[in-house]
């Protein structure tokens, strides 16, 4: 059980945190056809918008209401309503997602209220697309908790009890943690046992780095609306990372059978899932899986002489820290240091002492003394001070490419992150120097013939300690 | 809005220097420069976003962003402006205020926050950005970073440029009034020469300023502050003793240019360091500027030798990629750079430019495009993403420059794209940075790797499809 702390400093220094409102955005993008727009000043748009083109090199659609101080204090109905008929006039998306941020949310907007007008106003113009919004403060939780707000919006938005189920049609729901990579393995795992997957979001299908045939204004690929709909009808679904739980009581409350997983990275945690796919489709798991089991067994045998006992320090958002630092335990390893973004009920079941909501900083602190510190790009300065290596993981990385394909749930995922940390091990591995094991000075005084207790100081500099062993020279 | 912000704002909008204000009649003048934002049709940052671009390479200076974590924590650290020493502008400090400082105000944890900045790091000083939320909720930023540098005896700079007062060049300007209000002219330099400088409007990026500082250094020329590039605080509340200032063409500083005009009177001309041609102009005006301050006049021979000597090797050096670009088709989309100037250098490459952008350039930057690409000089005031993608995709250009937002358009379409943005890895300026650019045109055209990624797939090959 670790205990949990926020950080009692005014000034936080080196942020790990990104705001609600990206979050929300960075779910929109999975969503097929989209417009993700935030209902605030235009700045906080274009930094969201140039963080997710730097980590994803790629074009992002994102749209702002562009509030002024002006139009702030008057509500911001116009302005929806403006950026609602231009974003539908330029690029008719079927669906535009507004989320909101610490300005408008400081007013006191009623967006929902707005959008009522707004469609019955409009009601032919904007005919075939549909609007949702997310109340998602700037100064509340954090981008994780924007991701989380978002879906369980839009589950309440659009899906309906269904009165028959589709036999074989598992819905995901993935965590902001996992990459377009993950995805694309939770996919292929559930496809593995002949069941169909439908992810919502699904960032795999927008932010995987395809080239589209023509330029397109909005998002390309991700769920459609119709996935979302038809979550409903899912034999089952299964949602991944805590932060899922409050879009999985609302589908629990219409009846979808649903089971949330922690974590998919690890052996175990796999092992789970693909227990409820053989479970669901009545099948037994394929040869394919099965050597990948194997692979795993084989990485982590290889993988633990490297892991095991290294001081790890990790900065991440809940449920990303929960999976890295729960595989570290795993497989030996100690988190030192862990420091969080947001409350989460994980936390408490991190496997470490303390888990720290706070900075960079905080963990900058914390991590002296260890082998290595894995967070997003802006710990590199913190990982340069310390003098050790720094394992990329979660948004931002900008200074890297390939970003979504990082792999880390399923057998495969699995073993690919044991190889590439145990690999950073041994490129860093310490060559021992004839300095690296010397003798306590109460050792040296014995083996030179003074009594251990000596003036009773032990101490190296006392000048009842001589400093040098005379060597007797024995001639040829 | 907070009648301070307001008043500056006014005050800027009012700029005499501007060019574009001259030909504004009373009240347009008064409606300022920023276009009213389309809402669900803008891009482009907001007024912090660009005082922080203005401030932020000033590099021992704490920068303090009082606000919730969305202006800092989800931008931090992602401004290339390089330092030769200090590191301590790429920490990232924010209050990160939560619910409880947005009902019950934010000023008490800002207090807190200077006092922790100043007991652990202890900067020559700390600045202050106030941000959209704190704003609303009437957080008096002037008045807590008063009395913080009365109580901790270090100067407490506020930067009055909430996001929602406009654009990013208005942030800029009102960064730059920061300055003025607080921190230039309040210290004497140890000594003055009659070479000392100001460059007003630079930022260091990708270290561009140390392809220029050996000529500088080469003429004895020193800069006694860069405003704000590679920057350190004494250096520009030092700065007031210049002789004379360049500011950097982009026009985003250009009321501390006038205004340490009017008050300390150091003249100082608009110049550029991107393009040859440029690049000589600025060197001259700095040493005629020198001159009729007081430097010995054989600055201005030294001046014209140095020039001729440079000049030649780039020209040559660029003459030498000719025979591999002659005919190339350029298409050139740059935001605040003086497109004429990069036009000349891409030619005597043997480029030929399509099309350039002239939507910040002025009246007599369009003639001198015209003078140099000929009457029917295809000028781009505004294109959309889908248009340039066309053109690219039709090969009506062979490679685009441009900022960093239509990169992907480039980039899809399959085609070679260089980035000439403040994100750039890649410095350009100074006759260094001209070869360097054309070098790097070169580079990107002819990477094999066009060919391969526009191989059509097997299953696009007709004769594998009927036997399949
Ligand atoms: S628009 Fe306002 S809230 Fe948004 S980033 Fe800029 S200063 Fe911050």
């Amino acid at each position: 059980m670790a205990i949990v702390h926020d950080s009692k400093k005014a000034c936080a220094v080196n942020p790990l945190k990104m705001s609600q409102p990206l979050g929300a955005c960075y779910a929109f993008l999975g969503l097929a056809s989209t417009m993700p727009m935030m209902h605030g000043s235009q700045g906080c748009t274009s930094f969201g918008l140039v963080l997710l083109v730097r980590h994803f090199k790629e074009a992002i659609p994102m749209q702002t209401t562009a509030m002024n101080e002006v139009s702030t204090i008057l509500g911001g109905m116009d302005n929806i309503e403006q950026a609602v008929l231009n974003i539908k006039k330029r690029a008719n998306p079927a669906l535009i997602a507004i989320a909101s941020t610490g300005l408008t949310e400081t007013k006191g907007d009623d967006v929902d209220g707005y959008l009522r007008l707004i469609r019955a106003k409009h009601a032919e113009t904007l005919d075939g697309t549909e609007i949702v919004y997310v109340s998602t403060p700037d100064y509340v939780g954090a981008f994780q908790d924007g991701w989380a707000a978002a879906i369980k919006a839009l589950v309440a938005a659009f899906v309906t009890p269904a009165e028959t189920r589709v036999t074989g049609r598992i819905g995901v729901l993935p965590g902001a943690h996992l990459t377009p990579a993950d995805l694309e393995e939770v996919r292929e795992l559930i496809e593995a046992f002949g069941l169909d997957a439908v992810l919502v979001p699904d960032v795999s299908g927008s932010l995987d780095g395809h080239i589209p045939e023509d330029f397109t204004p909005t998002t390309l690929g991700g769920a459609t609306l119709d996935d979302i709909r038809g979550l409903g009808a899912c034999e089952h679904v299964i949602a991944i990372g805590e932060q899922m739980r409050g879009a999985v009581e609302r589908l629990e409350a219409i009846g979808v059978p649903c089971t949330l997983f922690d974590r998919l990275t690890g052996l175990t945690a796999t092992d789970a899932l693909v227990a409820l796919l053989m479970r669901l489709s009545g099948k037994p798991a394929p040869a394919r899986l099965k050597r990948q089991r194997g692979q795993l067994q084989d990485a982590m045998l290889d993988g633990h002489f490297h892991l095991g006992g290294k001081r790890v320090a990790i900065g991440a958002e809940p449920d990303l820290l929960f999976a890295l630092s729960s595989l570290i335990a795993e497989m030996g390893g100690e988190v030192a240091a862990a420091v969080t973004t947001t409350h989460s009920p994980l936390l408490v079941r991190v496997p470490t002492e303390e888990v720290l909501v706070g900075d960079l900083e905080d963990l900058e602190m914390r991590a002296v003394g260890c082998d290595l510190l894995i967070t997003h790009a802006h710990g590199r300065q913190a990982a340069t001070r310390l003098g050790i290596p720094l394992f990329r993981a979660g948004i931002p990385q900008f200074d890297r490419i390939g970003t979504a394909h990082q792999l880390s749930v399923g057998y495969r995922g699995t073993r690919d992150l044991i190889f590439q940390l145990a690999n950073i091990f041994l490129a860093h591995m310490h060559a021992h120097g004839p300095e690296d094991w010397p003798l306590p000075a109460e050792a040296v005084a014995a083996a030179q013939g003074q009594s251990a207790a000596g003036c009773g100081c032990a101490s190296s500099s006392c000048s009842s300690v001589s400093d040098e062993v005379v060597i007797p020279i024995i001639p040829a | 809005m907070d009648a301070r912000v307001s008043a500056k704002i006014q005050s800027v909008f009012e700029e005499p220097a501007c060019e574009h204000n001259q030909n504004k009649d009373e009240k347009a003048r008064k409606k300022g420069c920023t276009k009213q934002l389309s809402p669900g049709a803008a891009a482009g940052g907001c007024a912090f976003d660009g005082a922080k671009i203005a401030l932020q390479p000033i590099a021992d200076v704490a920068h303090l962003v009082h606000g919730p974590i969305a202006c800092e924590g989800n931008s931090w650290d992602n401004r290339n402006s390089s330092t030769s020493g200090p590191q301590l502008y790429r920490t990232g400090f924010t209050t990160d205020i939560g619910e409880l400082d947005v009902i019950y105000g934010g000023e008490k944890r800002l207090f807190k926050s200077i006092r922790e900045i100043i007991e652990k790091y202890d900067p020559p000083a700390v600045f202050v950005y106030q941000t959209c939320v704190t704003a609303l909720i009437g957080d008096d930023i002037e008045a807590v970073c008063k009395r913080a540098a009365e109580k901790f005896g270090k100067p407490v700079v506020p930067v009055n440029a909430p996001g929602f007062v406009g654009p990013k060049n208005l942030g800029n300007k009102l960064g730059a009034e920061a300055l003025l209000d607080y921190v230039i002219g309040t210290e004497e330099p140890e000594v003055t020469t009659p070479y000392d400088i100001n460059i007003i409007g630079e930022y260091n990026l990708a270290g561009e300023l140390w392809q220029i500082r050996p000529l500088l250094d080469a003429l004895g020329i020193r800069i006694l502050s860069c405003i704000s590039g590679d920057g350190r605080y004494h250096e520009v509340a030092q700065s007031h003793r210049a002789k004379a200032a360049m500011m950097v063409c982009s026009k985003s500083m250009i009321n501390v240019a006038r205004k340490m005009e009017d008050r300390y009177g150091i003249p100082f001309f608009e110049g550029s360091f991107y393009g040859i041609e440029d690049m000589s102009d600025t060197l001259r005006q700095l040493a005629r500027l020198l001159v009729q301050r007081g430097a010995p006049a054989d600055l201005l021979d030294r001046t014209e030798a140095l020039i001729a000597v440079e000049e030649k090797r780039a020209w040559e050096r660029i003459a030498a990629y000719r025979p591999r670009l002659e005919g190339k088709k350029v298409l050139l989309i740059t935001g605040g750079v003086k497109s004429w100037s990069v036009v000349a250098a891409l030619q005597e490459a043997g480029l030929e430019v399509v099309g350039t952008s002239v939507k910040k350039s002025t009246k007599e930057d369009k003639e001198k495009i015209k003078e140099i690409m000929g009457e029917d000089a295809h000028m781009i005031d505004d294109m959309t993403p889908r248009e340039m993608f066309k053109m690219l995709r039709d090969a009506r250009a062979d490679i685009m420059l441009s900022g960093g937002r239509s990169q992907f358009v480039a980039l899809k379409a399959k085609m070679p794209w260089l980035d000439i943005n403040q994100e750039r890895h890649y410095a350009y300026a100074g006759y260094e940075g001209m070869v360097d650019l054309v070098r790097e045109i070169s580079k990107t055209l002819f990477n094999p790797v066009w060919e391969q990624v526009r191989a059509p797939a097997p299953w696009e090959t007709p004769a594998l499809e009927e036997a399949c």
